[in-house]
């Protein structure tokens, strides 16, 4: 691991404190956001997967009746029947904040007759008339699939992120901060020792020093008498 | 106002004509992604279905819009029916969010 190199000073401990201090709320903040945002993507995950299901389902039946609706009219009268859309989807997109991811919200407003067929009914048949209302009942659907799709990857990509970001502060950031605290305080304390001990000799030496001039001024004295 | 496409085959993307969906189609993969992106540059066009059939095969080229709000790029099944394309799309969403598959448990 690499590893941070400063210099071993009370300044400097100081700030790596600080920037511990920092690092470890982000993460708790970050990993909160990644938990929620987690809760929120499976439960757009499941309704994604039910909607596709029914969707698959009802696209199937559709698809049925309209190959046999192709099969007893020729191609060129089906493709008349269908030029001139029966119902038109507007499509309105908005945005909606999610954790703040922001995702799009589709909503469709169908426009035009219900259960009127634009074609008239003597070239197609029965088939086309049951898919085209089938596959106009899905609209909805398809367009609340389209979102859930979307927001689904969107918060897939969101937690992807956050979880790195989550995982960079905890086995790189928050350790090495708390190597290179542990390394100054050791560096410190052993700058205090080294000067403790330093001044313990020192005073050793001057008391020796003190004893000896005594030693010596009695000497003297003894020598004068 | 926005737009609805929909990239397929012929027999995928008829019946979406009449549901006033913006058609478009592709004869192979490659069309369909030159569709795609073409598609995708406009940004009137909010929605944009494409059948699955082509869709597998152009993966990557779908993956690019994947991390922008717009367009949103669906898979359905074509006319040749499901080929369970879409689903696995769910779960690999699941994969790369949670780190693991916890939804469709086989």
């Amino acid at each position: 691991m690499a590893e941070i190199r400063v210099n071993p000073t009370r300044m400097e401990l100081k700030k790596l404190k600080t920037r511990y201090a920092t690092a470890r709320r982000g993460h708790k903040l970050l990993k909160d956001k990644r938990d929620e945002l987690m809760k929120q993507f499976l439960a757009i995950v499941r309704a994604d997967k039910e909607l596709r299901e029914k969707i698959e389902a009802g696209l199937s039946r559709a698809y049925g009746s309209f190959s046999v609706a192709a099969a007893v009219s020729s191609p060129a009268m089906l493709e008349e029947a269908m030029i001139l859309p029966r119902r038109q989807g507007e499509l309105t997109v908005g945005y909606r904040d999610m954790m703040s991811v922001r995702v799009p919200t589709f909503s469709v407003k169908m426009v035009g007759a219900r259960g009127g067929y634009i074609y008239g009914f003597a070239f197609t048949s029965g088939e086309l008339d049951g898919a085209l209302h089938e596959l106009g009942e899905m609209t909805e659907d398809l367009i609340r699939l389209a979102e859930l799709e979307k927001t689904a990857q969107l918060l897939a990509e969101e937690i992807e992120r956050t979880r790195r970001r989550v995982n960079a502060l905890e086995y790189i950031m928050m350790p090495q901060l708390q190597e290179g605290i542990k390394r100054i305080t050791m560096k410190l304390d052993e700058n205090e020792r080294g000067n403790l001990t330093r001044l313990m000799k020192v005073k050793d030496m001057m008391l020796a020093a003190g004893r000896d001039m005594a030693q010596a001024e009695e000497d003297e004295e003894k020598e004068a008498e | 106002m926005h737009k609805i496409a929909m990239i397929g085959d012929r027999d995928s993307v008829l019946g979406f004509m009449a549901l006033g969906f913006a058609v478009y189609e592709a004869i192979d993969a490659d069309a369909a992604a030159t569709l795609l992106h073409t598609l995708a540059r406009d940004p009137d066009n909010a929605v944009i279905f494409i059948s699955e059939q082509y869709a597998a095969q152009i993966e990557a080229d779908m993956a690019r819009y994947k991390d922008t709000p717009l367009p949103a790029i669906v898979t359905i099944p074509g006319a040749n029916g499901a080929t369970g394309y879409g689903m696995r799309a769910i779960k690999s969403a699941v994969e790369r969010a949670v780190g693991a598959d916890i939804l469709f448990k086989e």
